[in-house]
């Protein structure tokens, strides 16, 4: 899969198949290459990670962990990035991330109004939705409407906290357990963490 | 884009891929070097794709925009040519790079983020509780404070650290760091009586973008 992409051989009877902006990336790619600024096996190597170790599922097992772990769960909502670090099987992280708890009185969402800022290190590379402008304009003002996009519904009286990613600080929404879960091991668990019950558009998936 | 109107519905899509197309992935990863590199920090670059044309802007994907920010960038700082983009190749010396070379060895060290915390130089201003506003400031220069609390006051609700500050590092006025903070609104502060009353909305505030209230 890394390999399947031949951006290094220039094939001049596809030209006519590709996209403009294909062949401006590619010419990009030659100049910065010819120039020492970058090399193109970086580039795979960069394209290969979140294409295959930096997804949800990191950030799944952070929250499957805290829902089997008070001390755990305390520590992810003191410090995350530190908390997170004590983790060996989970993908480190850089600084500045906080956890959040959603609670039958609160429900937290993320979003970044000005550009996509995202918690890449638990989540991967942020969905188009999120860096699309119906999402960041709409989320820090009618969020209950974004949430009905995503077919969710919360109760009328929840409070809803927006967290707009203005800075380096990273946001990761540690969700409610779902009932009829009790005695799961931290593997099923993780199962049912989706990704966007860590950006706060969705809830866990309900036990079966 | 916080707060405008029209947009319509998020489509979420399911079983997105990571990439729509090879270009996005090739976009991302120069991105991510030259960052890494020393040749473009994350706030010049921030404000290369917020310095497109709104009409540009508006119009693009996510990675469009990173790829016509970048090559704009670099244009500008004498890193490119137009002539070299156009003819594919590199036609001229270049600028060495800060950092040197960013090799294979090198990638594990970008998919951890790097620290944005600084020692402070001054004690912070302002303690969780505090009630602030956010100053009415349009600056043409990069600024992380969103239109749409400008004028609003809020209150302080956590202190983030010292951080070096986008507003000067965009411009490589250097790192200045600042305190940072969680501030949050309520709803009805922002948009008004009709707002949801269940809402809160919070920012990542800089202490330069606060003043008490």
């Amino acid at each position: 899969m890394a390999h399947d992409h031949d951006h290094h051989h220039h094939h001049d009877h596809e030209h006519s198949e590709l996209s403009e902006t294909q062949l401006r990336v590619r010419a990009l790619e030659t100049v910065l290459t010819e120039k020492g600024y970058v090399d193109p096996a970086a580039l795979d190597a960069i394209v290969e990670a979140y294409q295959t170790k930096i997804g949800p599922r990191n950030g799944a097992r952070v929250v499957a962990k805290a829902w089997t772990d008070p001390a755990f769960k305390q520590a992810l909502l003191d410090d995350a990035t530190k908390a997170i670090g004590t983790l060996g099987h989970v993908s480190r992280v850089g600084d500045h991330l906080i956890a959040v708890e959603n609670t039958p009185q609160r429900h937290n969402m993320v979003v970044c109004t000005l550009c996509s800022c995202y918690p890449w290190e638990m989540l991967g590379l942020p969905p188009v939705w999120y860096k699309a402008s119906p999402y960041r304009s709409r989320a820090v003002k009618d969020p209950r409407g974004v949430l009905a996009d995503f077919g969710v519904t919360l109760p009328k009286d929840t409070e809803i906290r927006v967290w707009d990613s203005t800075a380096e600080t990273r946001f990761l929404v540690l969700p409610m357990r779902p009932a009829g879960t009790e005695g799961w091991s931290e593997e099923r668990l993780a199962e049912i963490v989706t990704r966007d019950s860590m950006i706060g558009t969705g809830l866990p998936k309900a036990a079966s | 884009m916080g707060g405008m109107d029209g947009f319509g519905k998020v489509e979420p899509e399911p079983n997105e891929p990571t990439f729509h197309e090879q270009w996005e992935s090739r976009v991302m990863a120069m991105v991510r070097v030259m960052g890494a590199n020393g040749g473009l920090n994350i706030d010049s670059q921030r404000f290369a794709r917020e310095s497109l044309p709104p009409e540009v802007y508006l119009a693009s994907s996510y990675y469009k925009k990173w790829h016509l920010a970048i090559e704009e960038q670099m244009v500008a700082r004498g890193m490119i040519g137009r002539d070299e983009v156009a003819a594919g190749h590199s036609l001229r010396q270049s600028p060495p790079l800060k950092r040197g070379k960013f090799t294979l060895e090198d990638v594990s060290r970008i998919m951890v983020r790097g620290s944005f915390g600084r020692d402070a130089k001054a004690p912070a201003m302002f303690k969780p509780g505090d009630k602030v506003r956010a100053k009415n400031i349009n600056p043409v220069t990069h600024t992380r404070l969103p239109r749409y609390v400008r004028g609003h006051s809020g209150v302080v609700e956590r202190i983030n650290g010292c951080h070096v500050f986008p507003d000067t590092a965009a411009h490589d006025k250097g790192e200045n760091p600042q305190w940072l903070y969680t501030v949050v609104f309520d709803a009805r502060e922002l948009w008004g009586d009709d707002a949801d009353p269940t809402l809160k909305v919070s920012i990542e505030a800089f202490e330069p973008y606060l003043e008490r209230a």
